[in-house]
């Protein structure tokens, strides 16, 4: 691995992603990305008495499905990078306990998706591991509950604000394999823009999109030209629009080929979620599943990922705080490529 | 016509003592509200009404009930028990506070005879 320019890492070996799986909810069920999910719920309950060990079901067998579809024994597997929203990383946990693999627990809020491939793939580039599980997950229930109000409340949503995905992705990380490859990381600096509103987090973080996106841009002598596809996690219609103008002011037009995964997720009007999807189960089954899928049938060659996340929980906000964000860059290609020299 | 008036009217009609009907109509529409919270569909007329479901008593009892259902799976005492009011416990603590603070001004007002209205 080098280091290149500010903040950007060129990994020395292809680090493949072997496989990835996804689970998600009802309300994604009827979202426009249906048919890429490997498997959609009919319930947020999931056959469980709680929202929180639904969630914890989902992040569980969205691993298994990872683990199961790369066909390497769960005993090569040497770490497991996870996170989700829940107070100290519950789902991942408790998800995860019998996993019986190494396991590090993460957060990055909606960005934790990111952080857990970049982490994955600098263990596996620096010789600390062959195989490596990556997984994030969020539920909408669980997330309203510890960070807004009852569901069962008779309130109105602002319209500036995001529908948490039920969900989670998984992708398993390894040696060897033919691709597609983690090939550059730009791990993010928190970026704090001053937005106080913890109803309208796609402000809050596209600053911090931009941040990466910029230095990703500078660091590597890439224009946004150079991926097919260029995503960020859950900046929402209202974050898009902002990132689009912000990046326009610095002389990068990323119009043509870049969208949100918390826009894809859902349709706005017909599925009333206002701003569009957030959580780490956004990115991470967006990517886990439509995006995976757009490489197998070649449809993508090169795409940059960036999961963004909101680093708040409900005291900060309350404490007016303002909110910071935080958003890590990866770039994944189905050739190595030959513009970066690590 | 509101759907508390016309309860008021049919209590009336009945020939029901008129502040008797007040409180037959306050009793019917908590319970409606908590109902159809519990059956999760008050969500979704606040959702279409907004103010026009909330204002003043349905909303109250529905800010009571969501709270108790969200938390039953914590247990009775700290779930259900403790996080019952933490959306209608502000509403409380200063709507009972600011009733206090103006029935002491109006006490001032009332033994110095002055009359207010």
């Amino acid at each position: 691995m080098k280091k290149i320019g500010n903040q950007t890492y060129v990994l020395s070996k292809p680090v493949n992603i072997l496989s990835t799986a996804c689970i998600v909810g009802p309300k994604e069920k009827d979202g426009p990305l249906n048919a890429y999910f490997d498997q959609c719920l009919e319930d947020e309950f999931w056959g469980e008495n709680s929202w929180e060990k639904a969630e914890s079901k989902i992040i569980k067998e969205t691993v298994n499905m990872a683990i199961a579809k790369s066909k390497i024994a769960s005993s090569a597997i040497d770490f497991c990078f996870a996170g989700d929203l829940l107070n100290q990383c519950i789902s991942s946990s408790f998800g995860l306990r019998e996993s019986n693999l190494p396991f590090f627990g993460i957060f990055g809020a909606c960005s934790t998706f990111g952080e857990a491939l970049t982490l994955g793939s600098m263990t596996i580039d620096g010789d600390f591991a062959t195989n490596v599980v990556c997984a994030a997950s969020s539920h909408f229930c669980s997330a309203e509950k510890q960070f807004r109000f009852p569901l069962e409340l008779g309130n109105q949503r602002t319209p500036s604000s995001q529908w948490t995905v039920t969900g989670s992705g998984s992708a398993v990380l390894s040696k060897d394999g033919e691709g597609p490859y983690i090939t550059a990381l730009t791990p993010g600096k928190i970026v704090d823009m001053g937005i106080k509103d913890a109803n309208n987090m796609g402000a809050a973080m596209a600053g911090a999109a931009q941040d990466t996106l910029l230095c990703h841009f500078k660091d590597t002598g890439r224009k946004p030209s150079y991926y097919d596809a260029i995503f960020t996690g859950d900046l929402g219609h209202i974050g898009k629009d902002i990132l689009i103008d912000l990046m326009d002011s610095k002389g990068y037009n990323i119009r043509a080929n870049y969208n949100d995964c918390g826009v894809l997720i859902f349709d706005k009007d017909a599925q009333d979620t206002h701003a569009g999807g957030s959580g780490c189960g956004c990115s991470a089954s967006v990517f886990s599943g439509y995006i995976s899928h757009m490489f197998k049938e070649g449809k993508y060659k090169k795409i940059l990922l960036m999961p963004t996340g909101a680093l708040m929980n409900s005291t900060t906000s309350q404490q007016g705080e303002s909110i910071p964000g935080i958003a890590h860059a990866v770039s994944i290609e189905a050739q190595f490529p030959t513009d970066l020299q690590a | 016509m509101p759907f508390g008036q016309i309860i008021f009217e049919i209590c009336k009609t009945r020939g029901i003592d008129e502040t008797i009907s007040y409180t037959i109509v306050s009793i019917i529409l908590i319970f409606i509200s908590a109902f159809l919270t519990a059956l999760n569909l008050f969500n979704k007329i606040g959702k279409f009404a907004g103010a026009g479901s909330l204002i003043p008593i349905t909303g109250f009892a529905n800010s009571i009930v969501s709270p108790a259902m969200e938390y039953k799976s914590e247990g009775y005492v700290m779930g259900v028990g403790a996080k019952m009011f933490t959306v209608a416990g502000p509403v409380l603590v200063y709507g009972i506070s600011s009733s206090i603070i103006v029935g002491i001004i109006y006490l001032i007002f009332n033994t110095q005879s002055i009359t207010l209205i």
